[in-house]
């Protein structure tokens, strides 16, 4: 069913990958009520390398496995099977043991700020945490460790004594992301960090963390549903669909020579104001200049929600909604490769798109 | 405080009363840390067979003001203050079951979360037909079920005979939203009210959402409120917005003069805020600095002044403004020289265009 592990993909992957993960799953088993128990395929065999320094976007809609990828990559779950390889070391099965040093390196920021800080902690014991848990003891103290690290995500050090409750959303992001850092950590797993904020404050959050990314040299597994703000943060993406990697790429490929049609109706699915494609502005813009407007191939529908992982489609999973799907999409799951004419970015499709977008 | 100034429709193109006319409206809570001002002040209007984008962050008030229209607030904890006029009568201070004679067959409502506005127990069917019962008593159940199946087929839900007797949890995300704007349209509202309709589906979905409404409004040619805090979708579906911040009306005008001209320092800092498909990705985005404010406690003059980065403060820098009048005085929704466009704001009109063209308009963002 799955194809076998490629290796690591694309020429992205040198040798100086941070993390390289190959065939990586994750089964769900669904047990109980009169139906039949099955699995549920989360992850269903995904591939991908990120570099010192790289920013990775892992993207794609709900159900997609974009989540649960990240949380086996800093083992919050435990693989069902495939590789995950950290600076070398397999770090699949780490006990807790193994583990500990990992988690100075691998650190995870969550989407909702109001869930992941305990409210009966100061912001300074929250911060301080990963220090004490895992024995570190900065040279000055903690405190001022802390006071530090609040300092760099542009929060009053002064604040130190106060709890999650007297920040706004915003912040309190800022405090998950001081506490990530506290570690000084090599790469840290991103899971919708902005998608919970208001969109005045999801811009400060996405300069932040692009400011960190450039001055301490971190990588970062960026996992978003929003094509537009991966844009802003990544250097490279990957498409997921129904638990597999449909596409994955360098930024300029994937947003200007997509070549997987669901990356293509991702792209046209997202309302972007600068885009004239809404009614009113259409009509005045046609009027005024007599545009051309879209061309046929300008915007892209997709019928139907995507189908339940308990039971993916045969062959191609995206097939059932496909405009271009064939009976050897049905019968045949296609392999991520090089079609060549892009930087290295692979695409798993029979019948892939070569023309670049306007 | 004067009566605010009653802004001209933007959209009064056919000349006719507009179906929802809402002036000077004011919202206020009593809550135990105070009085919160949710909604101060607002006045627009929608006509027949167009949309209003109602564009703001958490705590604007934008979804109040919808629940205010619809007769949703709890009448012991609220004052509401103003004229809600639906097709030329005013509905503010209605009793309960006038006011629920009107909503489901004059006015309808579409939630942000279709999992927890459908009932769980019952199929949808039942639930869309009783809907049509509730303004149709003399409807049999049988009439009932089949106008929903009808409904269910206009929405683009496949096999709707089958779906109907199926119960919320066996249809998807963007199923349900679809299972609800049937039971919304079920009785041909005049004016359909829409919180945040695709803020839970995803962007492929979302889009079937947005389209669907669209070609349901061109059918039926209702009135459509589409509240969002996503300037991409109402882009997409809106005809005319209206921007929200801290409970005031800042910028109300077609989505043209708003989107392409916008002349609101707000306005400004949520168009460059979105990261776009276009422009320069490795530009950093330009954020609005700061938090938005406590709605007990909303700071003096201009709310939006302490987070604008050309407030007119009082200070010696700013030489021949009025000193200070973004602290002190709370601006009104003016008239721009362009018709149907207004902007709560004190800078004088020739200096807002010419930031807008150096700053804003350059960052490439907004067009």
């Amino acid at each position: 069913m799955t194809h076998p592990p490629t290796g690591p993909s694309g020429p992205s992957a040198s040798a100086a990958a941070l993390l390289e993960v190959t065939g990586l799953t994750k089964h769900f088993p669904v047990r109980g009520g009169w139906r039949r128990s099955g699995v549920v395929r989360a992850v269903d065999g995904v591939d991908f390398a990120v570099r010192r320094g790289e920013t990775l976007g892992l993207v794609g809609e709900s159900g997609c496995g974009k989540t649960t990828t990240g949380r086996m990559l800093v083992r919050l779950l435990e693989p069902t099977g495939g590789r995950i390889v950290f600076e070398g070391r397999d770090i699949t099965h780490a006990k807790r043991r193994g583990l500990r040093p990992l988690r100075q390196d691998l650190q995870i920021i969550f989407q909702d700020p109001y869930a992941s800080l305990n409210p009966r902690h100061t912001v300074g014991k929250i911060v301080a945490m990963p220090l004490v848990v895992n024995g570190i003891k900065p040279p000055g103290g903690v405190k001022r460790r802390v006071q530090e690290l609040l300092e760099i995500v542009g929060l009053n050090p002064e604040h130190y004594n106060r709890y999650p409750h007297e920040f706004s959303g915003g912040q309190r992001q800022r405090i998950g992301v001081a506490r990530a850092l506290a570690l000084r950590p090599k790469l840290i797993v991103a899971d919708e960090p902005v998608s919970a904020l208001d969109v005045s404050i999801q811009a400060q959050i996405i300069n932040l963390l692009r400011g960190l990314q450039r001055e301490l040299g971190l990588a970062f597994v960026f996992i978003a549903h929003d094509l537009a703000v991966v844009r802003h943060f990544c250097q490279r993406v990957a498409v997921m669909y129904l638990g597999k990697i449909v596409e994955i790429g360098d930024r300029d490929d994937i947003y200007q020579r997509p070549a997987h049609p669901y990356t293509r109706a991702l792209l046209s699915a997202i309302p972007d104001v600068a885009q004239p494609n809404g009614r009113a502005l259409r009509d005045t813009e046609e009027a005024g200049g007599g545009a051309a407007g879209n061309g046929p191939a300008g915007r892209i529908r997709l019928t139907g929600d995507v189908p339940t992982p308990l039971n993916p489609p045969s062959g191609c999973r995206f097939r059932t909604r496909c405009w271009k799907a064939q009976e050897k999409c049905a019968v045949q799951e296609p392999p991520l490769a090089d079609i060549g004419g892009r930087g290295g970015a692979l695409v798993a499709c029979h019948f892939p798109e070569t023309e670049p977008l306007r | 405080m004067t009566a605010a100034v009653i802004p001209e429709t933007p959209g009064a193109y056919t000349g006719a009363a507009p179906y929802l006319q809402v002036r000077d409206l004011s919202v206020r809570f009593a809550t135990e840390d105070g009085v919160v001002r949710a909604v101060d002040g607002v006045s627009f209007a929608v006509e027949r067979g167009r949309t209003l984008g109602i564009v703001g962050e958490s705590g604007s008030g934008k979804s109040v003001t919808s629940l205010a229209i619809l007769g949703l607030h709890d009448p012991k904890r609220t004052t509401i203050a103003g004229q809600i006029l639906l097709g030329g009568r005013d509905i503010v201070g209605l009793d309960e079951e006038s006011i629920r004679r009107l909503r489901g067959r004059d006015m309808a409502m579409i939630f942000q979360d279709p999992l927890s506005a459908l009932h769980p127990y019952y199929t949808v069917g039942r639930q869309v037909a009783e809907a049509y019962r509730v303004h149709h008593p003399d409807a049999s159940w049988r009439e009932a079920h089949r106008r929903a199946v009808e409904m269910l087929d206009r929405v683009g839900i496949p096999q709707p005979a089958r779906r109907a007797n199926q119960h919320p949890h066996e249809f998807s995300g963007g199923m349900r939203q679809r299972a609800m704007i049937a039971m919304a349209l079920v009785n041909n509202p005049e004016l359909l009210i829409a919180d945040e309709p695709t803020t839970a589906l995803d962007v492929t979905v979302q889009a079937q959402i947005l389209d669907l409404l669209a070609d349901l409004q061109r059918e039926f040619h209702s009135a459509i409120i589409l509240i969002t805090h996503d300037l991409g979708v109402v882009s997409q579906v809106a005809d005319d917005v209206l921007v929200m911040y801290a409970g005031r009306a800042v910028e109300y005008g077609t989505a043209e003069q708003v989107l392409r001209r916008p002349q609101h320092p707000y306005t400004w800092g949520l168009l460059s805020s979105v990261p776009s498909l276009h422009g320069d990705p490795d530009a950093d985005l330009i954020p609005i600095r700061g938090n938005p404010p406590s709605m007990i406690h909303p700071p003096p003059g201009c709310a939006f002044h302490p987070r604008c980065g050309y407030a007119l403060l009082g200070s010696a820098s700013t030489p021949g403004a009025a000193a200070g009048a973004c602290e002190v005085d709370v601006p009104q929704l003016r008239q721009v020289q362009e018709r149907g466009h207004t902007v709560a704001c004190h800078l004088p009109e020739g200096k807002r265009v010419e930031i807008y063209r150096r700053d804003i308009a350059q960052a490439g963002v907004v067009r």
